[in-house]
């Protein structure tokens, strides 16, 4: 085994640094959420609480994400349990930490997963695979591949195989440590920004060239009309603001513990404010210039904007962008097939690489794991939570998993660590600790935007996703409780979501027993993904434990 | 594309591209600090 003390490393380089917290934080959300964010949320006025939520949550979020990982690295705690735990006294904060370990590995496990499909559909660009294929045929060549009792290149299990082969290549780069990771960071963000750059520029410059006799209408000019007209009756509305705070703070990986993590390994007296915003604010580049010019204007110009409203969202980038590049010719539509999953590819490996660092971290400051014990067991762990969410795709594991550790858990996580930073930790201490070694002024008023403003923001946000009220309507909804009447909740609302109730309601209305048996076969699925996330948090807390005892044992424990 | 859109468009583009480059360049012009203290540990 590794001498623990013998190798130590760290980020090679600052631009390494910010190019791997920079891809840890792009994603598929930044081409494929935020486009759809803003078609749904006033067009071009979005863009206005959009930015304002970057600078009052997103940014205070980093900075606090930022000192705190630095600051438990000072006591070489590199995963947020133990980094929690040194910030306050009492045993809580350490099992608070836990969901930065959790997060990651069910994320992760489904994750990878999609960042399958794209490397698959690289291949298959290649392959010339989608050539001549009309529109349904591209959505039904999706829905086969994800069906595992179906191949489409004739390998058996090809999506399981492409999952284990992705999973395989993670841990792998993983196993090389930070050098590894930063060396991903080097090539793929660059190639990802080339690659974005020359779609955007075909996305702009598309105009009218698309229409069809189909599509008479189709106009890239219209997609992007929409997209940037400002609607500023929008602004007042509570779902829009929502929406922003929410499309910020899912695009910044914040509430992960991957943030933490990477900044545990940053020198106690480096700046991290300036390396904070530098990666924040390319993130936002790869969002608001290259995510905006891709998909909907490219949609728009070949379907036209009724279909795109009709259709946006995350299913448009498999199922509906390869038949558009088709459009372009053999050659060129190959290429664009390339660069588009080729870039999906890029922005979701620097993601799920940091996803597995927490565990490593964790395990090796508690138990002495190496980097290849941490990487293949962090291999390992995700394989089991992630292969239910391949077999049983279409029964709503996968989803389950979205919606609990992918965001709910982000959440609750990002909300408790922000009132440890500003109201447990102390503000006056967590502002000397964001401003150590700081290469930038900071203005003072981000001292008070962070003790109040973000948690604030954060406990709406928690808040909006609780007590979601029916399609959203929070305008109608707060009317009508100032009338007397009761809260009407949505059946996307964590409380509903939590007794199935928007199931239960399909059940109850369907009439044929193939359906009623299809739900009830979902709502299976859905209790069997529950547990097995259930299951991985107290496994997690229990390690956690186990290493409280073996601090305990070994004197390391502060009174 | 009709010109409220564009500005609209230019405008947001223009402030991330300009204040994400000068982020940037501050990280790749400032000379780094002098490091007095030990390494971290890996993982």
């Amino acid at each position: 085994m590794e001498n623990l003390n013998s190798t130590k490393e760290a980020w090679g380089s600052r631009l390494g640094l910010i190019l791997a917290m920079a891809g840890n934080a792009v994603g598929l959300g930044n081409f494929l959420r935020f486009p759809v964010q803003a078609v749904q949320n006033g067009g071009g006025a979005f863009i206005i609480p959009y930015l304002i939520c970057f600078l009052v949550m997103g940014i205070p979020l980093l900075f606090i994400e930022w000192s705190t990982g630095r600051y438990g690295g000072k006591s070489n705690n590199h995963s947020t349990p133990y980094i929690l735990d040194s910030m306050a006294k009492g045993k809580i904060w350490k099992y608070v930490g836990v969901f930065g370990i959790f997060t990651n590995i069910a994320v992760v496990a489904y994750y990878t997963y999609i960042e399958s499909w794209t490397l698959s559909y690289v291949l298959h660009s290649v392959l010339g695979t989608f050539k001549g294929m009309s529109q349904s045929q591209v959505t039904a060549f999706f829905d086969n591949y994800i069906d595992i009792s179906q191949s489409t290149t004739g390998i058996p299990y090809e999506s399981v195989l492409f999952y284990v082969l992705v999973l395989t290549l993670n841990v792998f780069i993983l196993s090389k440590g930070l050098g590894g990771i930063e060396k991903v960071a080097k090539i793929g963000m660059p190639l990802l920004i080339l690659f974005g750059l020359i779609l955007a520029v075909k996305g702009l410059s598309l105009g009218e060239s698309g229409k069809s006799t189909l599509f008479p209408d189709a106009s890239a000019w219209d997609g992007l009309n929409f997209l940037w007209t400002p609607q500023y009756d929008s602004l007042f509305s509570p779902k829009v603001w929502l929406a922003a705070a929410g499309q910020i703070f899912f695009t910044l990986s914040v509430g992960m513990g991957t943030i933490h993590c990477y900044a545990a390994y940053i020198k106690p007296k480096e700046d991290i404010a300036l390396n904070a915003v530098s990666a924040g604010f390319m993130n936002e580049f790869v969002e608001v210039v290259l995510g905006s010019s891709i998909v909907i204007p490219i949609a728009a110009g070949y379907l036209g904007l009724d279909w795109v409203m009709a259709n946006a969202g995350f299913g448009m980038a498999f199922q509906t962008m390869p038949f558009l590049f088709q459009q372009w010719g053999e050659v060129m539509g190959t290429f664009a097939g390339v660069l588009w999953f080729g870039l999906l590819f890029f922005a979701g490996i620097t993601s799920s690489l940091a996803m597995g660092t927490p565990w490593m971290g964790f395990m090796k400051d508690e138990f002495g794991w190496n980097k290849n014990q941490g990487a293949w067991s962090f291999g390992l762990v995700a394989l089991l939570m992630g292969l239910p969410t391949v077999l049983f795709y279409q029964q709503g594991v996968f989803e389950e998993y979205d919606y609990w550790a992918g965001t709910v858990s982000l959440v609750v996580f990002a909300l408790l660590e922000a009132i440890l930073f500003s109201w447990v930790f102390g503000i006056n201490k967590g502002w000397r600790e964001i401003n150590e070694g700081s290469d930038i002024k900071i203005p003072l008023f981000y001292k008070f935007i962070i003790k109040y403003i973000t948690p604030l923001l954060l406990l709406l946000v928690f808040l909006s996703a609780l007590i979601t009220p029916e399609n959203n309507e929070w305008t109608i909804n707060i009317l009508r409780l100032t009338e007397g009447q009761s809260w009407q909740l949505d059946n996307g609302s964590i409380i509903r979501q939590i007794s199935h109730h928007g199931l239960k309601e399909q059940w109850a209305a369907a009439t044929l027993p193939s359906v009623k048996s299809a739900l009830e076969e979902k709502m299976y699925y859905s209790n069997f993904a529950r547990i097995l996330l259930v299951g991985l948090f107290l496994f997690i807390s229990f390690l956690v434990y186990l290493s409280h005892q073996k601090r305990q044992k070994e004197g390391r424990i502060k009174i | 594309m009709n010109s409220t859109a564009l500005i609209m468009m230019l405008l947001t583009q223009g402030l991330v591209i300009s204040v994400t480059g000068y982020f940037l360049y501050r990280v790749l012009t400032i000379t780094p600090k002098k490091d007095t203290t030990e390494d971290n540990q890996p993982f």
